[in-house]
């Protein structure tokens, strides 16, 4: 789960990292209630989960009154990367002396974390070359090493001081909250010399959600992905006309790649993992019939784990109900797979020995329908 | 980096074991809904399973396999170095434990949605007590007409000299259903795991069949998210490796920062793209297929 600015922010205050002092509005009487009380100049940000918000103008300052209310205006109905924000943090500006770079994340391929410090803070850490990245333990993370990656940086005294005390804290947030990456670009640090985290950027673990209550308000998901959820599916709306339905991640993206590859446009993504039965498959065909956009279904299904005469089942009874009526191109191979074609034949399912043969016939139907 | 470890000694043993080929396995979980099917569908493929564990169901038995309330009572009946473990994500931790300190040296995970912690704690665990996991999230291990700890069904895979090692459960039977169909058998098909962290990463599993001459070729079935192919590129150029490989990635037309029903799925720039995994490979000349049908051909040119 990737927090909101705002959020990762309230998360910073919570383990006392220094932020600047800031509201959030979500609409024009928000604002209003707020104005009075800021001390200007101070910058609106678009809270949204996708990033490059600062090139996209998603982030605006305002340095008289006036500038405000159209300013605020102009981030509501802003779209960025298909994306609105559903509230405006506020933030009064501060004095900066200069950015640094400090992110802690779980380094997977090492399996442990790593910590990135830059003296070049500010912006995308990507293309910045002088970076440190180390190995780190989150839970031995002693005030020497700290202090010795701000001495890295060439940062000393008061600075040097409230730097290595956001690294420690930092630290502690990602590992009492779980967290799988918690950036602060940039930590700026201010004419008095302190340091102050002016962005936020934290990802929790999803599949620890279960241990952290405090977090479950943070959880902002669609009803067709909550709907998905519980059960037990995995599913991504995406841009496209055709849904991909399958057993396995792997498996469905590789359709994904396939459908792709054949000029074809997925339009959703759904995993329906290894312990679907009737009842569930039938569920995710319903997930699927909310999305209007979609012309037509593919199903790709290795059976062994799930029985693919139930997968056929579904699908009868989805078209008996008059659930969908789009076709469905359906691969269907493993155990009970003679009996769930035999059970189809008769449907407005077209079923196919191979995933090729099923997505050719597919994307030549799209083809025909413009 | 783990010691050298000898998984084939451990599932199959050598001819003059008494129990070669029949290796006794403990299942951790064996009396719920998912740890029950598969126990049946193991046993069906001669995967010899003394001993189930169910806490607070110690005494119970499961279609004659005796249940224990833990693996540390398990073990003071049976002599077993293998679990196929199917508790729930919450349990893992705990049952890994147990596992570890009654002396199981194979730890087969299947659960999905352990939480990261609990994965890292885990595997520094079993590392700590010369242990190796396997998952989790993973359909499990296969050796073809030997046995198998896991998920996996049994028809896509036949008896040969290919080593499947994929980050996908269900590509790993797709692949090897493939592989099958054209003639080209597996020695051992292994699942990493579709989680950001793996007990047994792809160069472990390539470490596990390196010097065994009887694997001659390699499938890698990758897919977004991570750096695991990336890290396996440097160690097949810095060991020299040598078996033919053939890749495949999923997920070249997945957005990004969407996670992708995998919890490891997840591109973030360039980092756990497919096009950094693609190029990788293509950079030490070992060819990406584009569709897993394709995978034979491919494997079979590479082999001539």
């Amino acid at each position: 789960m990737k927090l909101l600015e705002y959020q990762g922010k309230e998360l910073f205050t919570e383990y006392e990292i220094a932020i600047p002092k800031s509201y959030l509005a979500k609409n024009h009487s928000e604002l209003s209630q707020v104005a009075d009380k800021l001390r200007l100049p101070v910058v609106l940000k678009s809270q949204l989960t996708v990033g490059g918000r600062g090139k996209a103008g998603a982030i605006l300052k305002c340095m008289k009154k006036e500038e405000l209310e159209p300013k605020f205006t102009e981030l509501l109905n802003k779209e960025v990367k298909g994306e609105y924000p559903s509230v405006i943090l506020i933030e009064e500006a501060v004095d900066i002396y200069k950015e640094l770079y400090l992110s802690l994340f779980l380094n997977r391929g090492k399996r442990t974390y790593s910590l990135i410090s830059s003296a070049e803070g500010g912006m995308d850490i990507e293309s910045v070359e002088n970076k440190v990245i180390q190995d780190i333990s989150i839970t031995g993370l002693t005030q020497a090493i700290a202090e010795s990656i701000g001495k890295n940086l060439g940062i000393s005294g008061v600075t040097a001081e409230s730097f290595s005390n956001i690294v420690i804290k930092l630290a502690k947030l990602v590992r009492e909250k779980e967290a799988e990456l918690a950036e602060i670009n940039p930590v700026a640090i201010l004419r008095d010399g302190t340091c102050l985290a002016l962005d936020a950027k934290i990802i929790i673990d999803d599949n620890s959600i279960f241990r952290h209550p405090e977090l479950t308000k943070y959880i902002q998901i669609s009803e067709l992905q909550e709907q998905a959820e519980k059960s037990g599916f995995s599913f991504v709306e995406l841009d496209g006309n055709i849904a991909i339905i399958g057993n396995g991640a792997g498996l469905v993206m590789s359709t994904l790649d396939i459908v792709n590859d054949a000029g074809g446009k997925p339009g959703a993504f759904l995993d329906f993992g290894g312990r679907a039965t009737t009842e569930t498959i039938y569920k995710a065909l319903e997930v699927i019939s909310k999305l209007k956009k979609v012309k037509a279904i593919l199903v790709n299904l290795f059976g062994g784990i799930v029985r693919t005469d139930l997968v056929a089942q579904a699908i009868l009874d989805a078209y008996k109900d008059g659930m969908i009526s789009v076709p469905i191109y359906a691969r269907i191979s493993g155990a009970e797979s003679d009996k769930a074609k035999q059970m189809l034949s008769n449907s407005n399912a077209k079923l196919f020995d191979t995933v090729e043969e099923a997505i050719s016939s597919l994307v030549q139907y799209i083809g025909l329908s413009k | 980096m783990y010691k050298k470890f000898d998984i084939f000694d451990i599932l199959v043993g050598k001819a003059e074991d008494p129990d070669y080929g029949n290796k006794p396995v403990v299942i951790q979980g064996i009396t719920g809904n998912f740890g029950s099917v598969h126990t049946r569908l193991m046993r069906e493929y001669g995967t010899n399973i003394v001993a189930g564990v169910t806490p607070n169901k110690g005494g119970q038995s499961f279609e004659g396999i005796p249940v224990f309330d833990s693996v540390k009572d398990a073990s003071k009946n049976f002599n077993v170095q293998i679990s196929g473990i199917f508790v729930p994500a919450q349990f893992f931790l705990s049952a890994i434990k147990d596992a570890v300190n009654s002396g199981i040296k194979l730890l087969v995970a299947i659960p999905e949605h352990v939480p990261v912690r609990d994965a890292m704690e885990s595997l520094e665990y079993a590392q700590s007590n010369n242990a190796r996991i396997i998952g989790p999230n993973t359909p499990g291990v296969i050796v073809p007409s030997v046995n198998k700890i896991g998920i996996m069904p049994s028809q896509p895979f036949k008896k040969g000299n290919t080593a499947v090692f994929s980050r996908s459960g269900t590509l790993m039977y797709e692949v090897s259903f493939h592989l099958s169909r054209a003639g080209i058998g597996q020695k051992i098909a292994l699942g990493i795991g579709g989680d950001p962290i793996n007990g047994t990463n792809l160069i472990e599993a390539f470490d596990l069949i390196s010097d065994r001459d009887e694997v001659d070729s390699v499938v890698v079935v990758g897919e977004i998210g991570g750096d695991a192919e990336e890290s396996l590129v440097q160690y097949i150029e810095k060991t020299g490796f040598s078996k033919p490989v053939v890749a495949y990635v999923a997920g070249r037309s997945a957005p990004k920062e969407k996670r992708m029903g995998h919890a490891g799925a997840i591109v973030y720039g360039n980092y756990g793209s497919a096009e950094s995994k693609i190029s990788s490979f293509s950079r030490v000349n070992i060819p990406v297929a584009k569709r897993p049908a394709e995978i034979p051909s491919i494997l079979l040119k590479l082999m001539k």
